[in-house]
Formats: structure tokens, C-alpha cells, sequence
């Protein structure tokens, strides 16, 4: 480290720890305000010989302890109750009790790391090492075993040869004048730096982005793609024909299904009842489906004059004697097995959609031949259900 | 009580302090570092075969699908515990012997939480996605189960190993600038200023770093507390009979601190006898540390007892079974082994004979690093081999890969340990000079 000529201060050093608390003392009623002590390890009883402010370091820490467990909680709240709400081991979205662990550590991270963090940067100014004490016998002696007092020239009371005879008079020994450092600077637009600059961001980024979004498919990182399983619709060697799907075992019925009794017959004998009740919404369901399903041929309102007419057969109406007299299981079966050339909608359908269909058709064919009296007759009878 | 043996001048304890630092290593280190460097291999063997065929080549699997790999986990984490306990909880309490083993203990802290974090990550299957364990914003708004003990693990475990990375960091700053100014060679010149961040002695300096010291203690204290009460969360928060019980964290933590002690002076007593640092760590320090021993043994040694009380206390069938399936059942020859290590040979430190004799103290610790590892191989597998349904009983066995990786980690362990002797002080160098006798001002009294 290269030294101008200005004078940056003067050094002493004292060889017990009670010297230099009453060297302390003594600078400190002198009047000088620009010293420092130098010890190898805090001695105790210095922070009053130096008349120092308690460190306000804790002020730091609460804040960002503080801020720690706000921020986490909030963010354990935003992703589990509001992001993607999902009930877990049927506790509640916000599930206090079980955040109180990850609570407790985010504290205690952000607390730690911010202590330390601001005591290094903004308490000590470091990393730094161009102090002029550096590399001076003076320093060497008080890492080791000895423990001074410097005095700097900027203080309006400093005076080389008083402080000189001053220091002797305490005690003081190996007196060293230090001399500043000459002033580095550093051109941050300088292209050799520039480039530094943009080869680091280049590597870091490119790494980045390789590792993540390439490296991580290559072999044998995706080796979990490359598994002994068949794939739906691929051939096997293993069953014997040559399948990798396989049927179900006989008498299976799927979850929610209840097998229809009479799938093959032209007309059951004893048709089936309609479970369903007649509701404002078995009515609307029945309806969405009709016009889903059925009113393609046989027209919104059942008549058989969709755009399929004129085309051979004719869809029929819904509304002939025949069908006004069929029970509702006859109108059913013909939804699950298809009657000539009108197929079968039991894959399309379920059974509730069905029936709830058979219901619709039940209102549509009252709605086209209904009789003055009709209206009275319902409107009597909603007001005796208390509709 | 001395805290350091003879009248040593500070110069002189920084001179044995750095001595390790200063010479080229004999030939006994090299001796040690390729034991452990082949140990290491081990595992790295072991694990590398692991990946390539797939961790179906270890013993766990159904119904004992937690085996080795969480034992060792649980094991390394428990190791971990002493260091924060002595640099911290005992920094707290004013316990000034601290400053000549608190270094060391830290190193071991550290190093044993990178062993035990290896652990949970092999046992995915697949380490290089470990990054998925942390909460990131993706576009799938997929996040991580917050209400999750193994997710409070992550949290746990990362968070102490950063925290005491952090603490051990703080108090290599001065000792990196007395390196700094003492040293001769250019290049650890660089190194050594580098690290000391510029560090300049100076009261001014001293006075924040105390206050961040103790607030850092006062963080690590709970910390400590938490990690392996989180841990224990793992088991606890299960359904399954023994694991399910509220005894758990803290009978997991004076296991943790149990084992960790252990495992400090099994290491001390060899450091100090081949770095010559008899008078630094003294026999004071290793008795101080064996009466620990001795009490969180017999805290060890209660939770042992009161679980079988609780499982007769709670009238709970499958509870009762566990407990004496563990006693007599398959597993019966573990169980033993874990009470005798951990109960029977630590009662040979109420005579303070032994606990100043270091052959005895050697055999013990050892028992005790064993007994600990038995006791989370008890805890696991006895209670997942049979569980409450007896149609899916079986028997663990673990493989060569299994013990394979398990001597790795010891290997790992050890070999931070002895590359840490050689490139840092391993005992705080400013701390133990101001316990030195003569090192505070004299009207201040000897506190």
C-alpha cells in the first residue's frame, strides 16, 4: 500500500489491560474526540473509559425479525388460502397452528442474517481493506498481545510532539506516526471492467438457463421417462393378445353406474318406474339434455320438424297417441338402446339425465295439447303445495 | 477453575493456536485424512451405483419404507446439536469454559448438518431436483405444503445451517485478521484479508460485535431447540403406535445434545493430544463435558421408561404391542444395545475418576455414538416393521449400499474435520485470550 506524506495520526502501545483503560480514560478528559482504541480481544470496561453510545445494532434486528414473520405468514396465507386453496389433512386453509414452525425459522433467518448484515455494511463499512492502519507494526502488535491508543489528525486538538510526550506519560511505548494511503480510485466505465462485467452476466445467466431448462432432459436426468410400462393403445409381448389395455373383469360396474336390466330387449313388458321427482330442477336438467340430444332430430319442442325432415325416415313427432300413452320406462328404454335408426345415448347419458329427459318430454307433449281447463287445474294445485 | 493450563502469555496461545497452521502437516495427518478420504469413497461408490440402478437397491421398502436413510439423518442433525449448544445456550449462561472448545464444536455442527442433509435428498431418488423442496413462483401456482412436518424440516434444517454458518463465520472474523497480520506467506495473506473482511481491532468495532454476538446467541438458543423438536415433528405428527406420542421433542433434543457431546469429545480427545492443545483444552473442559453427558443420558434413559409407561398408562392396544414388540420382538437385539450404550455406560461418569480418565471416557463415547444411532434405528424401524395390520408385517434388512453410504458420511464427516484443523483456527484465538489469566482490567474484578 503506497503513503502520501500527510500525517493520518499517531500511534501508542500499552502492555496491560489496565494501562490502557486509564490511557483511555485520560485521552477521552484531554478533550480529543477523533481516537480509537486497538485491543486483540474486547477488553471489559472499555465501553465506558471510551464514553460510547450503546450499540442501537438490536434496533435492526427486531425490524427485520419483525418483518420476517409478517412476510411469511402473509405468504403462507396468499399460497395455501388464496393462490391454490387445498384442504390438507382436513385442517383449514389458514391453518395457524401448523405455520407456526416454518413462522418461527423464516424469524430467526432474516433476524440472524440481517444482524450480521448490517453490523458488517453499515456499522462497520466493511469489506474494506484500505485503512492506513493496516500493515503497520502497530496493528501486528495489537492482533497479538498488546493493546493501544491512536490518536488521528483530524481531531482540532492534535498536536504531534504534545501528543507525543502525552502518550509517554501514560505509559505509552513504540510510538508510530502514520501516514495516509494515497487515494485508489477505480473507473467503473472502463471497458476492461465492462467486459468483466458482461462475461460474468453471460456465464451466470447461460448456466443458468442450460442447467435448468437443458441440462436437467438430457440422460440420465430424464431416465424416469424411459420405464418398463406400456403406453394406452400400444402392443405387448406379455399378454397373449397382443394388448397392452385391458378389458375388465367380467361383471364389472363402473363407480356411479347401475346396469340397465333390460339392454337388448325390443320393449320390456314391465318397464321400469321413473325415480326421479318432478322438480324445477329435474326439468331444467331434462331439458338442457333434450336439447342437447334429442332436439336435433326431433325438434325443440318435440314436433319431428328439426332440419332433418324431408330426409328419409322422418324423425317422428314426440307428441302421437302412441307415445302419450307409453309409460315413462318405454320412453326410457328407447333413450338406452335406440329404436331403427335413432342410436343408443346410454354412453352419452346417465341415467339421471335420462330420466330427467323422459320428464321433459312428459311436459312438452302436456304443453302442446294442453286443455283450457289445465291452467286453472295447475294453478290450484301449486297453491296447495304452497309454490 | 483455570481455564488454561500453566501461565501462558496471549503470544503463546496464539502461538499453539496457529501452530497448525503455520507447519506443513506430518505424516500421522495424511495418514488420517486418506483413511477417511477412502471411507468417503465408499460412499461415493455406493451412491453412485445407488443412482445409476435406482435406490431399490436399498433395504427399505414396504412396510419399512423409512430406514436408513432417516436414522442417518436423524443421527447426523442429533450430532449437530452440540455445537450451537456450546457456542451458544452455554455463551448465554456465561459459561467461560466454552472458549476453548465452542470453535471446534461449531466446525462439528456445520459439517454434521451437511451430513445429515444428504440424507433426505438421496432418499427422493433423485438429488438434482432437491431445488423443488423451496417455495418458488411457478406457472403451475404449485406450492409447497406449508402444514407439512417434512416441509418444517426443510425449513428447520436450512435455516440452522445457515444460521450456524453465520455464527461461526462472526467469530472467525478477528481470528482471520490476527492470521492475517502474523502470517508470512503471500498467499494466505490474500486469503486471510480477504475473510477478515478488513477487520481492524478496534474497540469501536468490538462494541457492536459483542451486542451482535450475544443477539446472535440469543437467535441460535431457541433455534437449537426447534430444529430437533422439528425434526421429532417427523414421527410425532404420524398416526403410527410409538411415534405418535408427546414425549418426543424433548426427548429428542436430550438425544440430540446426548449425542452430540459424544461425538465433540470423541473428536477433542484426539485433536488435542496430536495438535498439542493439552493446555487450551484441558481435562476440566472434557469433565465439564462428560457430566452433560451424564445428564442428558439420564434424560435419555427416562423417555425410555416413560414410554413404556405411557403405552400401559394409555390403555392403547397397539401402543402397548409397539413397546413390547421393541423389547422382545425381532428387534429386540437393537433395543438392548441402544439401553446399554446409552443408559448403562454413561453411569461411569458419577465417579469423577473416570470422567477425567481419558481411555474410559474414549470407550464411553463411543457406546454413546453407537447406543444414538441404535435409537433412531429402534424408533424407526421397530415401529413401521409392525404396524396395525398384521397381514403387512415384515423384517428390515439393510443392504451393502445402505451400510455403504452410511460409512461415506462418516467419511465426509471426518475429512471436514481434518481439512478444518489444518485451515483455520480451530480454537477461538480472540476469545480465549480475554479469558486468559490477566487479559481483563484488574478493577473490574475477575467475573
Amino acid at each position: 500500500m503506497e503513503r502520501t506524506d500527510k500525517i493520518y495520526g499517531l500511534a501508542a502501545l500499552f502492555d496491560s489491560p489496565d494501562k490502557i483503560i486509564h490511557a483511555t480514560e485520560s485521552v477521552v478528559k484531554e478533550g480529543y474526540k477523533s481516537f480509537d482504541v486497538h485491543t486483540p480481544y474486547p477488553v471489559h470496561g472499555m465501553d465506558n473509559a471510551m464514553k460510547l453510545k450503546p450499540s442501537t445494532l438490536g434496533y435492526i434486528t427486531l425490524v427485520f425479525g419483525l418483518s420476517g414473520a409478517a412476510f411469511i405468514l402473509l405468504f403462507m396465507y396468499w399460497t395455501m388460502s388464496v393462490n391454490y386453496p387445498m384442504i390438507i389433512g382436513g385442517k383449514p386453509y389458514f391453518a395457524l397452528p401448523a405455520f407456526i414452525p416454518v413462522t418461527f425459522e423464516v424469524t430467526v433467518l432474516l433476524a440472524t442474517l440481517s444482524t450480521v448484515i448490517g453490523m458488517i455494511a453499515f456499522y462497520f463499512k466493511f469489506p474494506v481493506n484500505a485503512y492506513p492502519l493496516n500493515e503497520t507494526n502497530y496493528m501486528k502488535a495489537v492482533s497479538n498481545d498488546k493493546y493501544g491508543v491512536f490518536i488521528k489528525s483530524d481531531d482540532p486538538k492534535f498536536d504531534e510532539s504534545k501528543i507525543r510526550v502525552f502518550l509517554t506519560s501514560l505509559g505509552g511505548t513504540n510510538l508510530e506516526l502514520v501516514y495516509d494511503l494515497k487515494k485508489v480510485t477505480y473507473d467503473p466505465f472502463s471497458p476492461r471492467f465492462i467486459s468483466v462485467l458482461v462475461g460474468v452476466i453471460i456465464v451466470v445467466s447461460g448456466g443458468t438457463y442450460v442447467s435448468l431448462n437443458k441440462a436437467m432432459y438430457l440422460p440420465p436426468f430424464n431416465w424416469m421417462e424411459y420405464q418398463f410400462r406400456g403406453n394406452p393403445q400400444s402392443s405387448s409381448d406379455f399378454f397373449s393378445d397382443g394388448r397392452v389395455n385391458r378389458m375388465p373383469v367380467k361383471g364389472s360396474v363402473a363407480r356411479g353406474f347401475i346396469p340397465y336390466e333390460f339392454t337388448g330387449v325390443t320393449l320390456p313388458e314391465n318397464p321400469l318406474p321413473n325415480p326421479l321427482p318432478v322438480d324445477e330442477k329435474v326439468l331444467q336438467l331434462g331439458k338442457r339434455k333434450y336439447l342437447t340430444f334429442c332436439s336435433p332430430c326431433h325438434g325443440d319442442y318435440g314436433d319431428g320438424d328439426s332440419r332433418m325432415r324431408g330426409q328419409f325416415p322422418n324423425p317422428p313427432s314426440l307428441h302421437t297417441e302412441k307415445l302419450k300413452t307409453w309409460a315413462d320406462g318405454l320412453i326410457y328404454h328407447v333413450i338406452v338402446n335406440g329404436q331403427n335408426v335413432m342410436p343408443s345415448y346410454a354412453h352419452q347419458t346417465t341415467a339421471e339425465e335420462r330420466w330427467a329427459m323422459v320428464h321433459y318430454v312428459r311436459a312438452l307433449q302436456l304443453a302442446k295439447n294442453a286443455s283450457e281447463g289445465d291452467i286453472d287445474r295447475f294453478n290450484k294445485e301449486f297453491s296447495a303445495n304452497g309454490k | 477453575m483455570p481455564l488454561i493450563e500453566g501461565r501462558l502469555t496471549l503470544a503463546q496461545i496464539e502461538e499453539i493456536i496457529a501452530k497448525p497452521l503455520d507447519t506443513k502437516p506430518n505424516k500421522k495427518y495424511f495418514i488420517a485424512l486418506s483413511i477417511t478420504l477412502s471411507l468417503l469413497l465408499i460412499g461415493a461408490t455406493a451412491l453412485l451405483i445407488s443412482f445409476y440402478y435406482g435406490v431399490g437397491l436399498w433395504g427399505n421398502n414396504q412396510p419399512v419404507g423409512w430406514a436408513f436413510p432417516i436414522v442417518n439423518f436423524v443421527f447426523w442433525v442429533g450430532i449437530g446439536h452440540a455445537g450451537t449448544l456450546i457456542s451458544a445456550i452455554l455463551f448465554l449462561l456465561r459459561q467461560k469454559w466454552r472458549t476453548a472448545i465452542a470453535r471446534f464444536a461449531e466446525a462439528m455442527t456445520i459439517f454434521a448438518v451437511i451430513c445429515a442433509a444428504i440424507f433426505p435428498i438421496i432418499h427422493t431418488g433423485r438429488f438434482w431436483l432437491a431445488g423443488y423442496l423451496m417455495p418458488y413462483p411457478n406457472q403451475h401456482n404449485l406450492w409447497v405444503n406449508f402444514t407439512s412436518p417434512l416441509l418444517w424440516d426443510v425449513f428447520a434444517v436450512s435455516t440452522y445451517f445457515t444460521v450456524s454458518l453465520v455464527f461461526w463465520y462472526v467469530g472467525l472474523i478477528p481470528d482471520f485478521a490476527v492470521l492475517r497480520d502474523r502470517t508470512s506467506s503471500k498467499i494466505k495473506k490474500v486469503f486471510y484479508t480477504v475473510f477478515s473482511l478488513g477487520w481492524r481491532n478496534s474497540h469501536r468495532n468490538w462494541q457492536h460485535y459483542e451486542k451482535a454476538y450475544t443477539l446472535l446467541a440469543g437467535f441460535a438458543t431457541p433455534l437449537v431447540l426447534s430444529v430437533h423438536t422439528i425434526v421429532s415433528f417427523d414421527f410425532a405428527v404420524s398416526i403410527m403406535p410409538g411415534w405418535h406420542t408427546t414425549i418426543f421433542p424433548p426427548y429428542f433434543v436430550a438425544g440430540a445434545i446426548f449425542s452430540g457431546f459424544a461425538m465433540v469429545v470423541t473428536v477433542l480427545i484426539f485433536v488435542r493430544k496430536i495438535f498439542d492443545m493439552e493446555q487450551l483444552i484441558t481435562l476440566d473442559h472434557l469433565d465439564k463435558m462428560n457430566r452433560i453427558i451424564l445428564a442428558t443420558g439420564m434424560m435419555v434413559g427416562y423417555a425410555y421408561g416413560m414410554e413404556f409407561f405411557m403405552a400401559w398408562y394409555s390403555g392403547v392396544q397397539f401402543e402397548q404391542f409397539v413397546f413390547i414388540n421393541r423389547a422382545f420382538g425381532p428387534y429386540a437385539w437393537a433395543y438392548w444395545i441402544m439401553v446399554t450404550c446409552n443408559v448403562v455406560f454413561p453411569q461411569l461418569f458419577w465417579f469423577r475418576k473416570f470422567r477425567r480418565s481419558i481411555p474410559v471416557m474414549l470407550v464411553v463415547v463411543i457406546f454413546v455414538n453407537v447406543g444414538m444411532w441404535f435409537e433412531r434405528f429402534v424408533i424407526t424401524v421397530t415401529s413401521l416393521h409392525r404396524d396395525y395390520l398384521p397381514s403387512s408385517w415384515g423384517y428390515y434388512t439393510p443392504t451393502l449400499y445402505d451400510f455403504g453410504i452410511l460409512i461415506g458420511s462418516f467419511g465426509l464427516f471426518f475429512t471436514l474435520v481434518l481439512l478444518f484443523v489444518k485451515t483455520l483456527p480451530s480454537v477461538s484465538i480472540s476469545e480465549i485470550k480475554a479469558v486468559a489469566d490477566g487479559a481483563q482490567p484488574t478493577h473490574h474484578g475477575s467475573h
